[in-house]
């Protein structure tokens, strides 16, 4: 039966016969073709199953409003569920399913939903599946989950990519309809950039489905001449395959442009979608017009079809979905269906609601009559016409036109939450005063139908928005069309007993609606979440309206009044891979390395993401099998000669000018005035609020000059908080802030040995001695025989150390050379382990204490928050909450039982005390195991704990399982006097 | 949305980091006499207007500058786009 | 009308005429002895509460347009209780329990589906915190567990593990957290409420408060005014608005939250899991769609949309620990305003006005707490004491210095 329902003409190539696969039979179709109009070519009518009641369904529409028609598309990881066929184009070798059925589509176990239909209403399932309590989790949902979902996502990556692009124009043209097309030509012959989208594969919109004409050509004719002329323009866009999924701020619009799925395979150099954002001075809608059917009793079975689409298939694609047919219409466009599937020799016989109705062809019209109900289980066989005078009357047809007027595309004039109004001429909501700023609606989107005006609309709206922008826009002739208007009198809905169906896809009947509005689920919105009307993946482009005007009539009021739905973006369903953009996998976020980094990496370093940094972790030798014991050796060398660490990561902000002591004076809490030219200083930066934000040091270079560390998570932070005071509280302050973590390579010298390291790299005009450069001295000094450098004689792990920094560039050269020099040393390289270890030791806060919750009291630094000067938080930090006597203090903790761990997160209780939230005494901070010491320790917050050194408490876990005593000691470990560091 | 920077032009605003009402530019006087119910009020009440919205934007992918901008709330309409070091200094923050 | 199964039976075979209404529409009386501004979830669990357990009458609820039209009607519906902080872990933890019995107590299947939710993890400084946190919440009675990546990939076997950004090194699983129907939180609280004898009044717009020498004795509206001897604010979104009419600026900025539904599929998220290294949380719905958002847009809002770049950060993010989402495909976006508060915790307070009561600042939490919520601020109104697990949200926190901060990112509300 191959294209047996296959007509004449259209715009397809029957030179390029393309084969495809649907539910695993073979069939054949054409380029130019849809996977819907390939099918219905092969006289297959039956291509889904609906969500509720697995009803069998075909295609309603020929376009991507399409409720019903929906397949998985390819296979393996490439498979894409909910595709609508309708717009999926034919490629050789496609291959296809139906979704959403068991065993088969043709059998479906799970059509028994059908049956039992009259207990499956509307919210039925809000009424019951409440006893027992425990058996809706258990019984009841996992039947529901497993019966709903439509199709099936792979559990492969997706093996595509995807792209992202910025374009600007001064007008985007969205709808390559009549309207469209001659607003596109206006206004890129008035010289504006142009950029001229449109979802179809061919542009011409409406038009290619038309056979009257445009002037001397038929309707497809001269949209391709437009479509050819705007090719030649240099300033114009043609975007085909290309979405405007929504409107957002300030004249940006979402574009979907689709680059390879109408390919067999993607070619591996392109990317299968790209999502543009358009930059647009001005947009023009003219996305045309949806058909709307009118309900009746079955009117859902495969082959019927909105009578315009009915259409299309016979004059794009050369397609009917049965020999015999009949159009069910409430006006003439209806009628113009028939014409042309009668002149295409299909028999037609029309329907017509309106007692005046008059043949406009040699076909049948059955004036003031209605379809009542249809036959056909997997396919339409009949349909009941009630006749004017209430006779009965069978006709015997494969397909069935319904048409109940059309509604304007105003989905982009409500993403900025603007409602369309009721227009009593078109009986429809049309765009109102509310669009976003800089659109403009043309065309059938406008409410405007007929074809000339169409063109004439889109004429208009390009003239204005040109002039808008200072083009100065020509007038062109708008071509004579032969149309004729549709004559539409309302008519929405076939009154009857049985079920007729408002929103096919998540089956939705005109009885659901009534009782909605019998249980006071009146209001628009509760009517459209009681139900799931218009909640399917077409968003209710073909239903909404038919929903609330059965709604208004069971109301007693006027569709306006019932209200209106809103329209969200995306237009249509969007692939989130296009979304997500080339950000997945090892590129979902840049990846910072520091000038070390290849170095480390031929050490065999372990690395660790901080932040967006990857840094080194610890270094393994042969030999070591745990991670521990790499670290316990980086740690305990360091502490007895030197170790070497690159710190490059933390941020770094130069502050210069003449006010730049006062500037710090005001970001620390602690003073910063006084600080000598050549000495380095701690300092604590706290939020307005009074909590710590950040600590570091800051070293003074010269009267009018410091440099500031900060923490690596915090670098851009900090500095941007810096920019505020500088900028905000401070405008006239002679300071100047630049971020310098970049351009400084940072190395971490530690270890008694750390000096004599050094004076081996240190150019020798520097004196380092401890007289001459001791504890905290820092200074410009030269490296390598005249390498600029600083030296700061600062230190995170508690031994002689200092910090060198080097132009970034020289930064790989020097870690090489340090360890060179510190060969005769045994010099080892730590990472951020070893770092950690080291800190804890030493009982100094980092991100793990300073969480955002701490107070300089907290940390044991209260008295350093000067109340002798306004610093930032300074004022705020005084609040009683803030200075609770009982307040939590970082101390250390060491297990009574020297083998067991003290684990972070754990939380400290009393001993004795009930181990309960209410007797919750504080928690682990950070933990490690000190291999200088021989077991585990760590920092941890205790209430008061400043004042229980000594005591023993219970150390709890119920998460982890652990569950054992701690001795609170101080927080300094190693060396609490001091002495190595100042060595 | 697109801030029209008063020194680079129109900027998407995804190259700014938004901080939030432009009244944390009247930071209070840390020495008034009742200067921690100020700084309570300044950290922590807001008018919080649907309309006209004066906010602080930071260009952190640009040139740093910190802006007040005027926007509508319930629009997103911008009206105006200022350096916030002038506002701050036409309010009295030179000193 | 008790609502069963076997009700539904006999209703289909008379046709289903004797449904009556979930609520009746009622008019504005004169005076009520409680008024609550807004129909959300939050106000008409209040109502519900204020009647069934603390046994008040004469109690209105005003809503300016439909009932559960505010962030009830537009969220990601994922119910939790795993909090850290001492003022938030029992307050959820006993909203928790009460989404447990809910289904029962109200007589409506709001469909509370306690499929888990699982927290990812990437460093070792969030799983320390994760850690402290999953002991937090069982000490106070809730549960948690610390799933191993092996435990995580067998439940979500598509996880990107081999090839990530950021690793994942375990995650933080709450088995009582799932997902709610989120409508018929808002219906069922509604008609329960209905019941008892709570007037619902729909499309009545809150425009003044009316108060005298300090007292506040009712609320003018577009249908009149209406006396109240209690008046309560509920109205998250856009409790400034409201609060502005009794003269008061709030620790509160409205911002924008954009959820994101997929199209229907079949079953494959089993639970509710959240990335740690971005901004990206989802689940998936009975009805088969992905449930998904992140981030705030970040801007003070009440426009109720949201901008293209949020978006694509949360896309980025699901293809980031999912990258087999990359075909399916995102159906709907919407926005909802949050009053983003200055620590991320809620308000259940009195306020300095006799009479008149504010319950806001949910951030985008509010909808777990939506039980809680409501029966916390009818125990304020009808004893004029807070409950015992909302002690801690106090309008003045912020004066005295006890804020309620998780994720400690102080008094800037688009951080929380």
């Amino acid at each position: 039966m191959t294209n047996s329902n296959r007509l004449s003409g259209g715009q397809i190539d029957r030179t390029k016969p393309l084969n495809f696969q649907f539910d695993g039979k073979s069939f054949q179709g054409y380029q130019g073709d849809t996977l819907a109009s390939a099918l219905l070519a092969n006289g297959v009518r039956l291509m889904g199953r609906s969500f509720k009641y697995h009803r069998p369904r075909g295609p309603m529409t020929a376009g991507s409003e399409e409720p019903n028609a929906i397949v998985e598309l390819r296979t393996g990881a490439a498979q894409e569920p909910n595709t609508r066929a309708t717009t999926a184009e034919l490629f050789d070798g496609l291959v296809a399913k139906s979704q959403n059925r068991w065993p088969s589509l043709a059998f479906d176990a799970m059509a028994i939903n059908d049956r039992l239909s009259n207990f499956l209403t509307a919210g039925f399932y809000y009424k019951t599946f409440m006893w027992p309590a425990a058996f809706w989790e258990k019984v009841y949902e996992p039947i529901i989950r497993k019966a709903a979902g439509l199709g099936t996502l792979s559990h492969d990556p997706d093996p595509d990519c995807y792209d992202k692009g910025f374009l600007h124009c001064d007008i985007l043209v969205i709808g390559a309809g009549p309207a469209g097309l001659i607003a596109a030509r206006t206004a890129a012959r008035a010289g504006a950039q142009v950029i001229l989208a449109d979802e179809d594969f061919r542009m011409g919109g409406r038009l290619n489905a038309e056979t009257f004409g445009i002037g001397d050509l038929g309707a497809p004719d001269w949209a391709a001449q437009q479509v050819a002329e705007l090719a030649s323009l240099p300033n114009v866009r043609l975007m085909t395959r290309t979405t405007v999924m929504g409107a957002y701020d300030h004249g940006i619009y979402g574009l979907v442009e689709r680059i390879t799925d109408h390919l067999p395979q993607s070619p591996a150099v392109k990317p299968r979608q790209i999502l543009w954002r358009v930059y647009s001075k001005r947009a023009i809608l003219a996305a045309g017009a949806t058909e709307r059917p009118i309900v009746f009793e079955n009117n859902d079975r495969p082959g019927i079809m909105l009578a315009g689409s009915l259409r299309t298939y016979a004059n794009r694609w050369a397609v009917t979905p049965a020999h015999q047919v009949a159009v069910f219409t409430n006006n003439d466009d209806g009628h113009r269906t028939a014409i042309d599937l009668i002149t295409r020799g299909v028999t037609a016989t029309v329907i017509d609601t309106r007692m005046d109705a008059k043949s406009l062809g040699d076909y049948e019209t059955l004036a003031g009559g209605v379809v009542s109900d249809t036959a056909g289980r997997l396919g339409l066989t009949s349909v009941q016409v009630t006749l004017a005078n209430g006779a009965q009357r069978s006709l015997s047809v494969g397909a069935l036109g319904v048409s109940g007027g059309w509604n304007p595309n105003v989905h982009l004039t409500c993403h900025q939450r603007g409602r369309p109004a009721w227009d009593d001429r078109i009986h429809a909501f049309a765009p109102a005063g509310t669009l976003p700023a800089g659109m403009s609606v043309a065309g059938a989107a406008n409410g405007v139908f007929g074809t000339h005006d169409a063109l004439q609309s889109g004429h208009a709206a390009a003239i204005e928005a040109a002039a808008s922008l200072g083009f100065a826009p020509q007038s062109i002739d708008i071509p004579d069309t032969r149309d004729a208007p549709v004559n539409l009198t309302p008519f929405w809905h076939v009154a009857g007993a049985k079920r007729a169906w408002v929103d096919q896809q998540n089956d939705v009947t005109a009885k659901d609606i009534k009782l909605a509005h019998q249980e006071n689920f009146a209001s628009v919105e509760h009517l459209k979440r009681y139900t799931t009307l218009g909640m399917a993946t077409d968003q209710g482009k073909t239903s909404n309206i038919a929903g609330l005007a059965i709604m208004a009539e069971v109301a007693g009021k006027s569709i306006p009044e019932v209200g209106t739905t809103m329209f969200r973006p995306p237009y249509t369903p969007v692939a989130l891979g296009a979304l997500a953009g080339r950000s997945r996998d090892q590129d979902f976020r840049p990846t910072r390395k520091t000038p070390s980094h290849r170095w480390a990496s031929e050490q065999g370093a372990v690395f660790v993401e901080v932040g967006l940094w990857l840094r080194a972790q610890y270094f393994p030798k042969p030999g070591e099998t745990h991670w521990r014991q790499s670290v316990d050796r980086e740690v305990l060398q360091t502490r007895k000669s030197v170790g070497i660490c690159d710190v490059t990561t933390l941020g770094k902000i130069d502050v210069q000018g003449r006010d730049a002591a006062e500037f710090l004076n005001k970001i620390y809490a602690n003073g910063f005035a006084k600080l000598p030219v050549g000495k380095t200083r701690y300092g604590l930066m706290l939020r307005e609020d009074g909590i710590a934000m950040d600590d570091g040091t800051a070293a003074r270079f010269a009267d009018d000059h410091f440099v500031v560390t900060t923490t690596t998570a915090n670098a851009v932070s900090v500095y941007r908080h810096m920019e505020f005071v500088r900028q905000c509280l401070c405008p006239d302050m002679d300071v100047h802030l630049i971020s310098t973590t970049e351009a400084w390579a940072q190395y971490s010298v530690a270890g008694p040995n750390a000096r004599k390291l050094l004076q081996k790299i240190v150019d020798p005009e520097f004196d380092i001695s401890n007289d001459a450069f001791p504890y905290m001295a820092c200074g410009d000094i030269t490296v390598c025989g005249g390498l600029r450098a600083r030296l700061f004689r600062i230190s995170f792990s508690g031994e002689l150390a200092y910090e060198i920094a080097v132009p970034t560039r020289y930064g790989d050269a020097l870690i090489r050379r340090l360890l060179d020099a510190g060969q005769e040393f045994d010099a080892v390289v730590y990472g951020t382990e070893a770092l950690g270890v080291m800190r804890i030791e030493k009982g100094h806060a980092a991100g793990n204490e300073l969480n955002g919750t701490t107070t300089a009291l907290n940390l044991g630094m209260g008295r350093m928050v000067s109340t002798k000067k306004d610093s930032i938080g300074a004022t705020l930090s005084t609040r009683d909450g803030l200075n609770d006597p009982n307040a939590l203090k970082l101390v250390g903790l060491r297990p009574v039982d020297r083998t067991k761990p003290v684990p972070a997160g754990s939380h400290i209780m009393t001993k004795g005390d009930p181990v309960d939230a209410a007797h919750d005494q504080g928690y682990v901070t950070s933990a490690c195991y000190s291999p200088n010491l021989g077991h585990h320790i760590a920092l941890a917050f205790v209430k008061s704990g400043d004042t229980r050194l000594g005591e023993v408490v219970r150390l709890v876990s119920p998460l982890t399982g652990v569950d054992h005593d701690v001795e609170i000691v101080s927080a300094h470990f190693i060396d609490p006097e001091g002495d190595r560091l100042r060595a | 949305m697109i801030i029209i920077h008063p020194l680079l032009g129109p900027r998407d605003s995804s190259e700014f980091i938004y901080k939030g009402d432009a009244a944390l530019i009247n930071r209070p006087d840390w020495q008034a006499s009742d200067a921690l119910d100020q700084f309570i009020d300044y950290g922590y009440l807001r008018d919080n207007p649907a309309g006209l919205h004066r906010e602080l934007w930071y260009h952190e992918q640009g040139d740093r500058s910190w802006l007040v901008v005027t926007r509508d709330t319930t629009t997103h309409e911008i009206t105006q786009v200022e350096l916030a070091r002038d506002v701050a200094r036409r309010q009295g923050r030179s000193t | 009308m008790a609502y069963s199964g076997f009700r539904i039976l006999r209703e289909a075979l008379r046709g289903h005429r004797g449904w009556g209404p979930a609520w009746r529409d009622a008019a504005p009386k004169d005076h009520y002895d409680y008024v609550i501004i807004g129909g959300g979830g939050h106000g008409l669990a209040t109502a519900y509460y204020l009647a069934s357990v603390y046994k008040q009458s004469r109690i209105a609820v005003v809503e300016k347009g439909w009932i559960g039209g505010g962030n009830v009607g537009r969220n990601t519906t994922i119910i939790r209780s795993n909090y850290l902080l001492e003022g938030n872990e029992p307050f959820y933890e006993f909203s928790l329990k009460l989404w447990e019995g809910l289904e029962q107590d109200l007589n409506y299947n709001a469909m509370v589906s306690q499929r888990g939710i699982l927290n990812l993890v990437h460093t070792d400084a969030q799983r320390d915190a994760f850690i402290r946190r999953g002991n937090a919440m069982i000490l106070n009675g809730a549960d948690a567990e610390f799933m191993s990546t092996e435990q995580i990939v067998a439940k979500y076997p598509f996880l990107n593990v081999n090839n990530a950004r950021f690793p994942i090194k375990g995650g933080l699983a709450q088995h009582r957290g799932g997902t709610v129907r989120h409508d018929a939180v808002a219906w069922g609280y509604a008609r329960a409420a209905d019941r008892l004898g709570v007037d619902i009044i729909q499309n009545c717009q809150v425009t003044g408060l009316r108060i005298e020498n300090g007292t506040c004795l009712g609320v003018d509206t577009t249908r009149g005014f209406i006396g109240a001897t209690k008046v309560a604010s509920c109205v998250a979104g856009s409790s400034s608005r409201i609060m502005q009419m009794a003269g008061m600026r709030l620790p509160i900025e409205s911002h924008v939250l954009q959820a994101f539904v997929s199209e229907g599929l079949k079953p494959i998220l089993p639970g509710v899991i959240t990335f740690g290294a971005g901004h990206f949380y989802c689940s998936q719905s009975d009805k088969g769609g992905l449930v998904f958002g992140g981030d705030i847009d970040g801007y003070n809002s009440y426009a109720q949309r949201g901008n293209l770049p949020v978006i694509e950060d949360v896309c980025e993010g699901g293809m980031a620990i999912f990258p087999n989402l990359g075909r399916a495909r995102l159906l709907r976006s919407w926005g909802g305003i949050m009053d983003m508060s200055m620590d991320g915790s809620p308000i259940i307070d009195r306020t300095h006005i006799d009479g008149l009561y504010f319950n806001g600042g949910w951030c985008y939490g509010g909808f777990k707490a939506t039980p809680a919520s409501g029966y916390a601020y009818a125990h304020l109104l009808a004893t004029d004491t807070p409950h015992h697990t909302a002690t801690a949200y106090r309008l003045d926190r912020f004066r005295t210095g006890h804020m309620i901060d998780e994720k400690g990112m102080g008094n800037q509300p688009n951080l929380h």
